[in-house]
């Protein structure tokens, strides 16, 4: 169990290093993105379009972030990770779409999802749901905010962050995966509790 | 005048309902808190340690920045005990008090219509906040407020078992529940549990459930017996803070209860992440107020 600190954005040979357990602290640029910016970030790769920030060798944020604005300029209150799940179905195609070097979640993401970081040479880090002030903490400033027509939660933000983590590598690009790991220990506990139940 | 009365009495309600929604979104109620310390000094896994020490950070962290502890400030509800209640003034007062809320403490706008998904902006809606009136036998009114959070309200669910199934059903449901949330609901987490009733009845009892304080059982020493029961074995899945393993997956089960129908045992598991944001207004009859 490694501990790395990364800059944006992140190299292919960097990340493939990488190793389930592993803590990261990442300092650069992050991009928050939730279930309709994927959506937008999709449509635009299938229409041919550049979207508007240069995600070669990005590192992708589940998060909703709550901001406001002091004297123009937005400001990061709390900002913790997003349940990763209902990025599950759009994650592979954006990873095949741009080159996304890493993603930051909680909870975890679906064996597709797994199989597609193998492929691209990408890791899935989970950061402590709810840490929120924690994780705004280290956010530096708002760079930029693009797609607030989504809506404030949904839009997508630019972040610079600075030693952004501890954030635990939990899908590695070598298909190490420690929900899958807890998931299937809690599932055998379950089927002796199940048997044992009066 | 009286008019007048009445205005200046919603004002005041608003003014006290700004605070106790700072409150929740700021500063977890103390038996949480004690709960999470607990938890972090028995957890045995390592990786479930560094989660809950970062939980524990993160709550000391929002308090003294008086910022809001999760960014998902969620859906509000709020539960409303009263011998009697002005029911348009107080709603007046509550939704007054959201729209501020959010501008003043901030909150998250986390409000959408549910097909358009277009965002209200102010954490208003259609029916929300959410009010629960409860006409109770007490002098003073109490405002209680309940941020809930996506995270842990997804993984909840309503299941109509075979009544034959009993409590053998009930604690398979609901372990197999806790399993298959994983680390969705942000666990440590609350499982908050209804049965009985219409199913409307079922989830209203889960959500009684929810504002019950932490540690305070059951007064049925059956149905204490059943939460006590149903903890350790929640606690024995292993899922873990954050579902990612160690012996700390609920910080306590509670069961509320309505009768049901003969043929039916509808159950509702709903789960509460460990930000279990809540906070009280009590208003007295003298027109002095705490919050709790
Ligand atoms: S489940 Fe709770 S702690 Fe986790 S992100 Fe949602 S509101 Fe915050």
């Amino acid at each position: 169990m490694a501990e790395y600190r990364l800059k944006t954005p992140l190299k292919e040979e960097d990340v493939r290093k990488l190793r389930v357990g592993d803590s990261v602290y990442v300092s650069g640029i992050i991009y928050s993105a939730r279930d309709l910016a994927h959506r937008r970030l999709l449509k635009l790769a299938e229409a041919g379009e550049k979207p508007p920030v240069r995600l070669e060798g990005a590192v992708i944020y589940h998060v909703g972030p709550l901001v406001r604005r002091r004297k123009g300029r937005w400001e990061v209150v709390s900002a913790g990770p997003t349940t990763s799940f209902r990025m599950n179905k759009d994650t592979p195609r954006l990873l095949e779409c741009y080159p996304v070097r890493m993603i930051i979640g909680k909870g975890g993401m679906s064996g597709e999802v797994a199989e597609a970081l193998k492929k691209r040479g990408a890791v899935y880090c989970h950061y402590p749901g709810g840490a929120a002030v924690l994780a705004a903490e280290r956010v530096k400033r708002v760079v930029k905010v693009e797609w607030l027509d989504l809506g404030i939660p949904e839009a997508l933000w630019v972040l610079e962050v600075e030693d952004f983590g501890p954030l635990l590598v939990a899908m590695d690009a070598q298909g190490g995966n420690l929900y899958e790991e807890a998931g299937r220990k809690a599932r055998r506990s379950l089927e002796k509790l199940l048997a044992g139940l009066t | 005048m009286a008019v007048e009365c009445v205005e200046l009495k919603v004002r005041r309600l608003e003014e006290a309902v700004v605070q106790l929604i700072r409150k929740a979104a700021i500063e977890l109620p103390s038996d949480v808190k004690e709960a999470l310390w607990k938890a972090y000094k028995s957890e045995t896994s390592k990786i479930g340690r560094i989660q809950l020490k970062a939980i524990l950070e993160n709550i000391t962290a929002a308090e003294s920045a008086g910022k809001p502890l999760c960014q998902d400030t969620g859906l509000i509800s709020f539960y409303v005990r009263s011998r009697s209640i002005d029911h348009m003034a107080v709603e007046k007062a509550l939704r007054r008090a959201v729209v501020r809320a959010s501008r003043l403490v901030p909150l998250r706008p986390s409000v959408v219509h549910p097909l358009t998904r277009l965002n209200t902006g102010n954490n208003t809606g259609n029916r929300i906040p959410n009010i629960l009136w409860m006409l109770e036998d007490i002098d003073h009114m109490e405002v209680t407020v309940v941020l809930k959070g996506a995270g842990s309200e997804n993984s909840s669910d309503l299941y109509m078992l075979p009544p034959g199934e009993g409590v053998k059903g009930v604690k398979r449901t609901v372990v197999e529940a806790v399993v298959k949330a994983g680390g969705q609901p942000c666990p440590p987490t609350i499982v908050n549990i209804g049965l009985g009733g219409t199913v409307d009845l079922t989830f209203k009892m889960a959500k009684l459930a929810l504002i019950r304080p932490l540690g305070k059982r059951h007064p049925e020493g059956g149905i204490a017996e059943l939460e006590r029961e149903l903890l350790r074995l929640v606690n024995s899945t292993g899922v873990g803070p954050m579902g990612l393993g160690g012996r700390n997956t609920a910080l306590e089960v509670k069961i509320e209860y309505a009768h049901g129908h003969t043929a039916s045992l509808p159950l509702a598991v709903n789960f509460q992440c460990w930000a279990d944001r809540r906070a009280t207004l009590r208003i007295h009859p003298d027109g002095s107020a705490e919050i709790f």
